[in-house]
C-alpha cells in the first residue's frame, strides 16, 4: 500500500492535537525451561535442537505449566503494584501460522494473572503514573527465515525455514492503560516507561531484557484527538519497535502521520502498523480480507491457576529494592542533584557507580571515572559502559591507589588503559610498568629548572605574578617525567622557584 | 490349542504364562494367526506389528525364565486404538492426514502397557480422529461387527471392540469422548469402560475433545477390563488434568461381584421413546436381575440429560476445531499442493481439505462457528452451563443412589451405510453415554443379552460417581456372573458373523 | 437459527479448509440441521449457572523448572514434509497481520 500523505512537523501536530499513548510490552522470561515443557529456554541452540513433542505441538502432546514462570509473572505483577488474581485460566488464541506449531497460542484472555497496577516515571522533572491494565502469560512462537526474493524478508520470499527453538518460551505481556496528558512529551514518556519497565524487570531478575535479541519487544498504541475534543481518536498499533530509541521515534512518527491524515480531513484507520528502523517511519500492515476472529476459549489441557494468598505474600517477600526506590536512596546517600542522577541514568552508569561505591570508592570518584574517562572510551568504541572490559571493583581499586597518593590521575589513566586492554589487574599493571608518582623534590627540581631554562618567557610571566602561566611549565615537567610526577607538587615547586607565594590558584 | 488360546480370558492367559504352561510367544503367535485368518473380513486393525509383538512376548518369556516377577497381565496380547502414539508403529487416527506418521514418543498409556508386559499386537481401526459411532469415518475403511459383518462394530473405538469380539485380542484400549468405548462395547457384546476423567492419562492420545477424552479398556469379561484398567491408569505428571489419586480398587470390586444392599437408580430420561424395544426388554430384565440379587432399585430423574447431546455436539466440535488445527502440513503428515508457487496458507487449506474426511470437516466447521465471536455465548458458553447442570443432576442422583443404570445404546448395531449420510441419526448412538463424559464420572457397559428382534447384543450401562469406578465394576461383574450362569456359556459364543458360533458349549474361563 | 452457504464458506476459510462447491452445498444443509438441533441448549434456564470447562475440578498443577532432554533436530525433522538447513521448510508465508 502506498501512502502519499506528507507528515506534519511534530510541533505543529502537537499544537493542534492531543496524543494518547499505550504500550504493550512482551518480555521473554529467563526461566531455565520453556513455559509448558522441559526444553531448555536458553538462546542460541542449533536450530530445532531444543524442541520436544510439546513445544513442537506434536499430536497427543500436552502442556504442563512451569511453576517458575508463574512465580516470575506474579513477581512482575507485584512490582507493578498489580492485584494478583485468586483464580485464572489460560485460553487458546486460535489462528493459523506456520511458526506456531499448534496453530493456536496458549495465552490468557479475559482472566489475566495480574491486573490494575501502575508504574511511576519522571520525565523532565514531571511525574507520570502509567497505569498497568494487565500482566498476562503466553508462549512464544518459532522463528522463520525467509529464503529467496531480493531482501530475505517475508515479502517476495520463495519459501521459509522454521526453527521452533523459541516456540514455547514463556512470555509475559505487560499492557498499560492509555496514558493521557503527556502532550508534547508523549514520545519521551513512552521511552521512559519502557526504560523504567526494563529496569524493574532487570532488578527482578526475571528476564535479560535485551531488546536487540528480542527478549523485550514493544507494540506502541497511538491516537490523536483535536485539542479540546471530548473523545479520543482512533488508535493504531505499531509493531516491530525493538529499541528504546525506536519507541520514541515510532510515537513521534505516528503523531506526525496521523496529524497529516486528520489535517487532510481523513480518518485514522484502526490498524496494525510496522516501524522501520532505517526510515523511522511506520507503514500499514497487510489489510485483511476478513477481520481476525481468534475464537478464544479456556484451554482444556491446563487446569486453573489459583495462587493462594500465602504464596503471593511469599513471593512479595522476595521482591528486591525496586529501581525508583533505589535511585532515591542512592541519590540521598550520594548527595546528588536530580540533574546528576538523570545524567547517571542516561549514561547507564547507575549500577556501575553503585557497584564501584560498594567496592570502596567514594561516590564522587566513582562518578568521575564512569562519566569521564570510561564514558569517553565507551563512546569511542561504540559500546555501552557496562560492556567495557573493566569491573567496578577494578575502578574502585584504581581510585584507591590514586587516593593513597601512589598514582596521579595521569598515571591512573594509563593503568585504566592497561586494564581495558586486558593486561591484568590495576595492581599488576602498576607493578609491570613501574608506575609511581615521583615525589622526590630533588628529581623534580632538576626537571623544573630544565623547564624554566627552556621556557624563559613563561618563567618571566610567572615572576611578574601571572601564576596562570604555570600550567605550561607543569606540562613540560610532566612530559619530562613521563607523567610520573605529582602535578600539584610540581606546580607548588615551580611557583616557589619563581618567587610566587603559595598557595596561588588559577583564575 | 491355538484357537483355544484366542478364546481365553486375559486373566486366564496371564495365569498360564506365569505358570509357564504356555509361552507368551505362543500366545502372541496364536493371536497373530487369528488376525491373519479373520481380519481381512473384520478389519479391526490398521497396522499389525507381528515382529514387535513377538519380540515383546519373547522378552516376557525371558523374564519369566530369569525368575523375574511378572505383572498380572504379562504376556497378554492387546489391540491399541490408533489414537495412541507408538514409537514403533505408525499412528494415523484413521486419517489420511497422518498416514505413515511415526511419532517420536510413546503415549503414557503405551508405555504403561509395555512395562506391564502386555503385548501390543497392532493398532486398531477407528473413526477418523475418534469422531463417529461406527468406524465408517475411518479413512481406511470400516471395521465389521463379528456378530454380523454387514453391521457396524460401533465407534469410534470400533476396531478395538471388533478385535476383542472376534477373538483377535483378549484386550483392547480405546478412548471414550462421548461413548466411544461403551457404545462399541455394547454393540459387539463385550465390556467397555470409561474411567473417571483424569483417571487415565491423555498424554500421547491424539486429542479430539480434550475436556472429554478418556482412555479406557475393552475386554470380554469384567475382570479382564478391571485388570487392564488398573494396569493403564494412575497419575501422570505429563497430563495436567490427570487426577493425583490412587486408582480405585476396580479389580477387587470385579472379584467381589456383589450388589446386595447397593442402591441402584434407573435414569428416567434414558429410557422409552426412540429406544429399540429389544434393548428395553433386556435392560429391564437386567434391572430385575439386580433387584433379585439384593440391590435396592429406584427410579431417579436427571432432568437435564435431555440436553446432553446438544451440549456435547457444541463442546466436542469446538475443542476439536482447535485441537485439529495443528494438522497444517508444515511439520509432519500429509502435504498437498506445495508446487513452489502456492503460499503456506493455500497449502494448509488444500492439505486439510484433502486429508480430512467429511465428518471431521463438518465438526471443525461447527466448532469454529460455535466459538466465533458473536456466537460464543449462545453456543459454547451455553453448552458449558448445561454441562454444569448435568453434573449437578449426577451429584443429586448420587446422593440418593450408589450407581445409576441405563441402556448403553438406544439400539443394537446398525447396518453399515444406514446412517452414513445422516449425521444427526449417527449422533443419536451416543445418547446414553454422553452425560458421563460431560460430568467426567465413570461408566461401564456390560453385555446383558441379545435383543429378541435381531439377536444382537445389548449393553447395560452402569454409571458411578467421580473416582468411584470400583462401584460400577461390582455391579457389572454381578450382572455378568448371573447372566452367564443363566446362559451357561459366554455370550460371545453365540456370535456368528464369522460362522463360528458355538452355542451349547460350556463356557470356559 | 440457520446457517447460510456463505457463512459456511467463511467458516471454512477461517478453519483452512479448501472445500469444493459440492461440499459447501452439502455441509450447509447438514450444518443447518445440526445447528438447529444443538441450539436446544438455549432452551435451558441457565441464568447464574457457572460454566464447566474441566470435568474434574483441579487447580495449580505445575512442573518444576527442570530441563528434560529435548528430542533432537534429527528426530523431529525426520517426519517433516520438507526440511533444509536443520529447519522445517514451508511454503512462502503471507505476512502476518
Amino acid at each position: 500500500m502506498t501512502e502519499t500523505i506528507t507528515a506534519v512537523p511534530y510541533d505543529e501536530a502537537i499544537a493542534r492535537y492531543e496524543p494518547l499513548i499505550g504500550l504493550e510490552t512482551h518480555v521473554e522470561l529467563g526461566t531455565i525451561t520453556k513455559m509448558f515443557c522441559g526444553c531448555p529456554a536458553a538462546f542460541g541452540a542449533e536450530p530445532n535442537a531444543a524442541v520436544c513433542p510439546v513445544c513442537l505441538g506434536l499430536p497427543g502432546s500436552l502442556p504442563v505449566t512451569n511453576r517458575s514462570a508463574i512465580e516470575y509473572t506474579i513477581r512482575i505483577g507485584l512490582a507493578l503494584n498489580c492485584s494478583i488474581a485468586s483464580w485464572c485460566r489460560f485460553a487458546r488464541k486460535n489462528y493459523f501460522y506456520p511458526d506456531m506449531p499448534k496453530d493456536y497460542q496458549i495465552s490468557q484472555y479475559d482472566e489475566p494473572l495480574c491486573t490494575d497496577g501502575w508504574l511511576d516515571i519522571v520525565v523532565d522533572g514531571i511525574d507520570f503514573r502509567v497505569g498497568i491494565e494487565r500482566v498476562h502469560m503466553e508462549e512464544d512462537t518459532g522463528k522463520s527465515l525467509h529464503v529467496g526474493g531480493a531482501t530475505g524478508r517475508i515479502h517476495g520470499a520463495d519459501y521459509s525455514l522454521v526453527d521452533y527453538n523459541r516456540s514455547g518460551i514463556p512470555l509475559v505481556e505487560v499492557v498499560t492503560k492509555p496514558v493521557p496528558g503527556t502532550g508534547t512529551l508523549a514520545p519521551v514518556v513512552a521511552r521512559a516507561y519502557v526504560t523504567e519497565l526494563r529496569e524493574v524487570l532487570r532488578a527482578l531478575g526475571v528476564s535479560d531484557v535485551r531488546m536487540e535479541e528480542g527478549s523485550l519487544r514493544c507494540d506502541v498504541n497511538t491516537s490523536l484527538a483535536p485539542r479540546g475534543a471530548s473523545q479520543w481518536g482512533t488508535r493504531t498499533e505499531t509493531k516491530n519497535v525493538n529499541s528504546l530509541r525506536s519507541v520514541e521515534r515510532a510515537v513521534r512518527s505516528e503523531i506526525e502521520r496521523q496529524a497529516a491524515v486528520l489535517d487532510a480531513g481523513g480518518r485514522v484507520i484502526q490498524e496494525t502498523r510496522h516501524f522501520h528502523e532505517e526510515s523511522g517511519l511506520t507503514t500499514s500492515g497487510r489489510s485483511k480480507e476478513e477481520a481476525q476472529d481468534y475464537r478464544y476459549f479456556p484451554e482444556p489441557d491446563l487446569v486453573p491457576v489459583a495462587p493462594a494468598a500465602e504464596w503471593v505474600e511469599q513471593l512479595r517477600a522476595t521482591l528486591p529494592e525496586l529501581p525508583s526506590a533505589r535511585r532515591a536512596r542512592l541519590q540521598a546517600e550520594w548527595g546528588l542533584s536530580d540533574l546528576d542522577m538523570t545524567a547517571l541514568g542516561n549514561a547507564g552508569a547507575l549500577d556501575l557507580v553503585a557497584d564501584t561505591v560498594t567496592a570502596g570508592a567514594t561516590p564522587a570518584d566513582a562518578r568521575k571515572w564512569w562519566l569521564g574517562e570510561l564514558s569517553r572510551h565507551a563512546n569511542e568504541s561504540g559500546t555501552e559502559l557496562a560492556a567495557l572490559a573493566v569491573t567496578p571493583a577494578q575502578v574502585a581499586r584504581i581510585a584507591a591507589i590514586v587516593a593513597s597518593g601512589a598514582l596521579n590521575d595521569t598515571l591512573a589513566r594509563q593503568v585504566l588503559e592497561g586494564v581495558l586492554a586486558g593486561q591484568g589487574s590495576p595492581d599488576e599493571i602498576v607493578a609491570a610498568r613501574g608506575l609511581a608518582v615521583v615525589s622526590d623534590d630533588a628529581t623534580l627540581l632538576a626537571a623544573i629548572d630544565a623547564a624554566i631554562a627552556a621556557h624563559q618567557d613563561v618563567a618571566a610571566k610567572i615572576r611578574n605574578g601571572k601564576a596562570a602561566a604555570a600550567g605550561a611549565l607543569v606540562g613540560a615537567v610532566m612530559k619530562a617525567t613521563r607523567g610520573q610526577a605529582d602535578a600539584a607538587r610540581v606546580r607548588e615547586l615551580i611557583l616557589e622557584r619563581l618567587g610566587q607565594a603559595y598557595p596561588l590558584r588559577d583564575p | 490349542m491355538d484357537s483355544e488360546l484366542t478364546r481365553m480370558t486375559a486373566a486366564g492367559i496371564a495365569a498360564l504364562v506365569a505358570a509357564g504352561e504356555v509361552s507368551a510367544v505362543e500366545v502372541a503367535a496364536a493371536h497373530l494367526d487369528r488376525i491373519e485368518a479373520v481380519d481381512e473380513r473384520v478389519h479391526a486393525f490398521l497396522h499389525v506389528a507381528a515382529d514387535s509383538a513377538l519380540r515383546a512376548a519373547r522378552a516376557i518369556d525371558d523374564r519369566r525364565a530369569a525368575g523375574q516377577p511378572l505383572g498380572p497381565l504379562a504376556g497378554v496380547p492387546l489391540a491399541l486404538k490408533d489414537v495412541f502414539t507408538t514409537t514403533d508403529m505408525p499412528t494415523t487416527c484413521g486419517s489420511r492426514i497422518l498416514e505413515g506418521w511415526r511419532p517420536p514418543y510413546d503415549a503414557t498409556v503405551t508405555g504403561r502397557l509395555r512395562r506391564a508386559g502386555i503385548v501390543i499386537l497392532g493398532k486398531a481401526n477407528m473413526d477418523e480422529f475418534a469422531m463417529g459411532s461406527s468406524t465408517e469415518n475411518s479413512a481406511f475403511g470400516p471395521s465389521r461387527n463379528p456378530w454380523d459383518l454387514s453391521r457396524v462394530p460401533g465407534g469410534s473405538s470400533g476396531g478395538s471392540s471388533a478385535a476383542v469380539a472376534a477373538f483377535e485380542a483378549p484386550l483392547a484400549i480405546g478412548t471414550d469422548t462421548g461413548g466411544s468405548i461403551r457404545q462399541p462395547g455394547a454393540v459387539t457384546g463385550i465390556v467397555g469402560v470409561k474411567p473417571t476423567y483424569g483417571g487415565s492419562s491423555r498424554y500421547g492420545v491424539v486429542a479430539f475433545a480434550s475436556s472429554l477424552d478418556t482412555p479406557g479398556p475393552l475386554a470380554r469379561t469384567v475382570l479382564d477390563a478391571a485388570l487392564l484398567h488398573e494396569a493403564m491408569s494412575g497419575h501422570d505428571p505429563c497430563d495436567s488434568t490427570s487426577v493425583d489419586a490412587p486408582v480405585p480398587p476396580v479389580v477387587a470390586a470385579a472379584r467381589q461381584a456383589d450388589v446386595s444392599g447397593l442402591r441402584i437408580g434407573v435414569v428416567t430420561e434414558l429410557n422409552g421413546e426412540g429406544y429399540q424395544p429389544g434393548v428395553i426388554t433386556r435392560f429391564t430384565e437386567a434391572v430385575e436381575l439386580l433387584e433379585s440379587m439384593g440391590a435396592k432399585v429406584t427410579e431417579v430423574s436427571c432432568p437435564h440429560f435431555g440436553y446432553a447431546l446438544p451440549a456435547y455436539y457444541l463442546i466436542a466440535p469446538s475443542e476439536c476445531s482447535s485441537n485439529l488445527a495443528r494438522f497444517d502440513a508444515m511439520r509432519y503428515g500429509l502435504r498437498v499442493g506445495d508446487d513452489g508457487t502456492r503460499s503456506a496458507e493455500e497449502v494448509m487449506s488444500l492439505t486439510r481439505a484433502a486429508g480430512f474426511g467429511a465428518e471431521v470437516k463438518r465438526r471443525i466447521i461447527l466448532g469454529t462457528y460455535a466459538l466465533s465471536s458473536g456466537y460464543y455465548d449462545a453456543y459454547y458458553g451455553k453448552a458449558q452451563q448445561v454441562r454444569t447442570l448435568i453434573t449437578r443432576d449426577f451429584e443429586k442422583a448420587f446422593e440418593q443412589v450408589d450407581v445409576l443404570v441405563s441402556p448403553a445404546t438406544p439400539t443394537t448395531a446398525f447396518p453399515i451405510g444406514e446412517r452414513a449420510d445422516d449425521p444427526m441419526a449417527m449422533y443419536l448412538a451416543d445418547l446414553c453415554t454422553i452425560p458421563s463424559n460431560l460430568a467426567g464420572n465413570a461408566a461401564i457397559s456390560v453385555p446383558c443379552g441379545l435383543a429378541p428382534e435381531d439377536g444382537l447384543p445389548v449393553g447395560l450401562q452402569v454409571m458411578a460417581p467421580v473416582l468411584a469406578d470400583d462401584r460400577m465394576y461390582r455391579v457389572a461383574a454381578a450382572v455378568e456372573a448371573a447372566l452367564g450362569q443363566r446362559r451357561g456359556h459366554p455370550l460371545l459364543d453365540e456370535a456368528n458373523g464369522l460362522g463360528e458360533a458355538r452355542p451349547g458349549q460350556e463356557g470356559r474361563r | 437459527m440457520s446457517i447460510t452457504r456463505e457463512e459456511v464458506a467463511h467458516l471454512a476459510r477461517l478453519s483452512r479448509l479448501a472445500l469444493s462447491a459440492d461440499e459447501l452445498d452439502r455441509f450447509a444443509g447438514q450444518l443447518d440441521v445440526i445447528i438447529a438441533a444443538v441450539a436446544r441448549v438455549q432452551e435451558v434456564a441457565a441464568d447464574g449457572i457457572p460454566p464447566t470447562t474441566h470435568a474434574v475440578p483441579v487447580t495449580n498443577v505445575f512442573r518444576e523448572d527442570i530441563i528434560v532432554p529435548p528430542l533432537g533436530a534429527g528426530v523431529v525433522l525426520d517426519q517433516a514434509p520438507a526440511a533444509e538447513q536443520g529447519r522445517f521448510r514451508v511454503p512462502r508465508i503471507l505476512a502476518e497481520d
